[in-house]
């Protein structure tokens, strides 16, 4: 016993500066977020996601993030394929595993294909889960999955701020809440409806995961604050006319798509440096991580 | 005159097929189903959508003074006579019968000799329910009558307002009783730009058509818009109401994009007696899974491609059928085929496939309007509970002694089983097997002493 509780604080010390090192990456946040929440799609909400779609649509993603990045001479990192991956399961919903090695296959390949500036146009996921879901009747995306349960909307909030927040772009994820609520309010107080629409609407999960894990990813939303602020209202907005104009329940996962394009156009307006990564070295865990900002170009 | 509002919503009653027996089948021999008349105060739509273009068949249970009877739904376009026609209740019954829960039963070989006894059960047609009418006149108040016709025993009016104050005088002066909470709702669909569909009975052209039968109405439309208004009919309900939506499309399931559409458990197996009382059992069940979920929610009941069933609750539609129903895709590219019979998998594209969507909502837990959305899922699924008979003639042989053993620790799973599925307590499914004097548990020879592993360390203490 002594032996072990002399041995423990240097062990303690080596193991707390280990996980510190790894918490500062956000991505690794992201990663273990949405893995439970892939579980608890499974278990809890009886998703029909059989565990080889999960594998097939990570190797898919990590090979193809592996061919591109030696293609370009990168160094290959894991993490943002499989985050890629992981968002792909959770929201794209389909019966043939083929469609999901596709997915994984378009989302990498969009990151190292429509690029301007030094920056990669669409948020790999959300690219991926629009063209298949819009070419193919075998994939869909599924609004509707996760219910409203508050419980659940609570705890994705929770989570989510923790991730977004490591991330320093909880900016986008609570100006896109902020400005879409207020147009589900307003919209159900011209329509004189009961507050309970507006406030069931709010709960939606996939609304959610959509605001912490998909437009939050600071790879492909503007570099300045005031961008991204302004940004997120343009998001929620037309996510909002799809959905209530038009009528396809997915409007805020095609407003991202749609708007993607004229990221380089608030860059420009609103020059800020750009967001990279944070360096983490496993064999190096003491060091305290850095967010390292330089400016565009 | 009075009449009372009958919205999208009510009781329903239904159900005189005579079922076809099926033969032994990969999924069991069929049974008995729980039909849509176990619950109380629902009603039955079918959706037949593909792209924009959506056909509505509902049907009324309504009964009660033909004069008290109304309908005003809110509907997405200005619908026109030719839009608009009378269906037949058998229709919805048999799509009914065909997507109902079903209940299958297995019968164990003797252990001591592989033989098989088929033994068939079949179940009888169920009583037929009846319905009736209502009617009054037209007149302008604020409002717009877009269209104004008659339809077999309806006589219709597609309204357009500007604002829920002379709607909702207008109706009250048409002999409509809007409750008060309603007003509200109705501004909501008017500035929605959504009309309404008003439908009263014509006492003569209802007694020229006879029978007591209110028909279903069909109304085809085309609007962007999928979805099925569920919010007039709870404003004056008090409880909750059953809403059976049979769903037919090209593509596969049909699930809700606002709520969560769930599948009701399914491959279960139950003690034998449940055969007499599979119409509470499938009650209680459907009550404690909503429970579960707060007391609400969407279950799916059934998915499957209306080519084939296994086993069959009913034979799948026709093509005739399905064209009254409104499938229009049927003749697209491919020509007209036999009806399939039975339950034989054929693998002739008719390419239709049922959702029945089963919502137990109040205005509470269901604020919205139910929004659906169609999916690829073309993944078959079916509520189906499964009796298993043990075998029960003369077994004689060293095999017969653990089978009965493996039958009884069976059983009792299977009461464990039906206790969490109903929520009924174990002690009453045990008084209910012995009434029923079905699928009691074999008696051992010697009682069997409990086969803990400390029971064998030392076997002679007592």
């Amino acid at each position: 016993m002594a032996g072990i509780s002399q041995y423990r604080p240097q062990k303690t010390l080596r193991g707390g500066a280990l996980i510190g090192g790894l918490l500062a990456d956000p991505r690794h946040y992201q990663i273990v977020v949405l893995s439970s929440l892939i579980l608890l799609g499974t278990f809890h909400f009886a998703f029909q996601l059989p565990w080889w779609h999960v594998v097939a649509c990570i190797g898919s993603t990590v090979a193809t993030q592996f061919m591109a990045a030696r293609w370009v001479g990168h160094p290959f990192d894991v993490r943002s394929p499989l985050i890629s991956a992981l968002s792909l399961t959770l929201l794209l919903r389909t019966g043939s595993v083929t469609l999901s090695i596709a997915a994984g296959v378009l989302a990498i390949g969009s990151k190292y294909i429509i690029r301007w500036r030094g920056k990669h146009i669409f948020n790999p996921a959300n690219f991926g889960l629009v063209v298949m879901s819009l070419l193919f009747t075998g994939a869909w995306i599924s609004p509707g999955q996760w219910g409203t349960a508050p419980i659940f909307a609570l705890f994705l909030l929770g989570m989510g701020g923790i991730v977004t927040g490591k991330a320093k772009r909880w900016d986008v994820s609570l100006t896109l809440l902020a400005s879409y609520a207020a147009l589900i309010f307003g919209r159900a107080l011209w329509l004189g409806d009961p507050l309970a629409i507006p406030v069931h609407q709010m709960q939606s999960g996939a609304l959610l995961i959509f605001a912490f894990f998909m437009i939050s990813d600071p790879k492909t939303t503007p570099d300045a604050r005031l961008g991204r602020v302004l940004y997120a209202i343009l998001v929620a907005t037309i996510g909002f006319t799809i959905q209530f104009a038009f009528y396809n329940a997915a409007g805020i996962i095609l407003a991202l798509i749609l708007t993607a394009p004229i990221v380089p156009l608030f860059d420009i307006f609103f020059p800020a440096g750009r967001y990279h990564w944070p360096k983490f070295h496993p064999s190096n865990p003491g060091v305290p991580h850095e967010t390292v900002q330089i400016p565009a170009e | 005159m009075k009449l009372s509002k009958y919205l999208l919503s009510s009781t329903l009653a239904i159900t005189a097929l005579t079922l076809a027996p099926s033969a032994s089948a990969f999924c069991g021999f069929y049974v008995a189903k729980a039909d849509t008349d176990l619950f109380n105060q629902s009603s039955k739509v079918a959706l037949v959508r593909d792209g924009d273009r959506t056909v509505i068949t509902m049907a009324n249970d309504y009964i009660g003074d033909p004069t008290e009877f109304a309908m005003v739904i809110p509907v997405p376009t200005v619908i026109t006579k030719e839009q608009v026609h009378i269906s037949d209740a058998a229709l919805l019954d048999h799509l009914d019968a065909y997507t109902a829960p079903r209940l299958v039963e297995y019968f164990d070989d003797n252990p001591c000799n592989r033989m098989r006894y088929d033994k068939m059960m079949r179940s009888a047609p169920q009583p037929v329910m009846e319905a009736s009418i209502g009617m009054a006149e037209p007149e302008s108040l604020g409002v717009t009558i877009e269209e104004s016709f008659s339809v077999g025993e309806y006589d219709i009016l597609i309204l357009s307002a500007k604002e829920s104050d002379g709607l909702q005088v207008w109706l009250e002066t048409n002999g409509y009783r809007v409750p008060a909470k309603a007003k509200k709702t109705l501004g909501s669909y008017i500035k929605q730009d959504m009309k309404f569909f008003v439908a009263k009975v014509n006492l003569e052209e209802k007694a020229k058509q006879g029978g007591e039968m209110l028909r279903p109405i069909a109304v085809a439309y085309e609007s962007p818009k999928f979805m099925l208004p569920i919010r007039l009919g709870t404003v004056n309900a008090d409880g909750d109401q059953d809403l059976f939506v049979y769903t037919l499309t090209k593509n596969g399931k049909v699930e809700t994009t606002n709520y969560r559409t769930q599948k009701i458990p399914s491959n279960k197996e139950l003690p034998i007696y449940i055969k007499d009382d599979f119409g509470d059992f499938y009650k209680d069940m459907y009550k404690t899974s909503a429970n579960r979920q707060g007391g609400h929610g969407v279950f799916m009941e059934y998915a499957w491609d209306m080519n084939w069933c296994d086993p069959c609750a009913a034979d799948p539609l026709s093509n005739d059928q399905l064209k009254e129903l409104g499938v229009f895709w049927l003749d697209e590219g491919q020509g007209d085929q036999p009806t399939p019979r039975r339950m034989r998998p054929k693998q002739m594209a008719k390419n239709v496939y049922v959702t029945r969507l089963h919502v137990r909502y109040d205005a509470e837990s269901f604020p919205e309007d139910l929004k659906f959305k169609m999916t690829g899922d073309r993944q078959n699924f079916q509520g189906r509970y499964i009796l298993r008979h043990a075998f029960d003639g003369e077994m004689d042989c060293p095999e017969a002694k653990k089978y009965k053993e493996q039958v009884n620790a069976r059983k009792e799973t299977e009461i464990k089983t039906l206790a969490n599925l109903t929520g009924w307590e174990t002690k009453y499914i045990r008084t209910k097997i012995k009434a029923s004097g079905k699928g009691e548990l074999f008696e051992l020879d010697s009682p069997k002493k409990k086969a803990d592993w400390w029971n064998k360390i030392w076997p002679g203490d007592d």
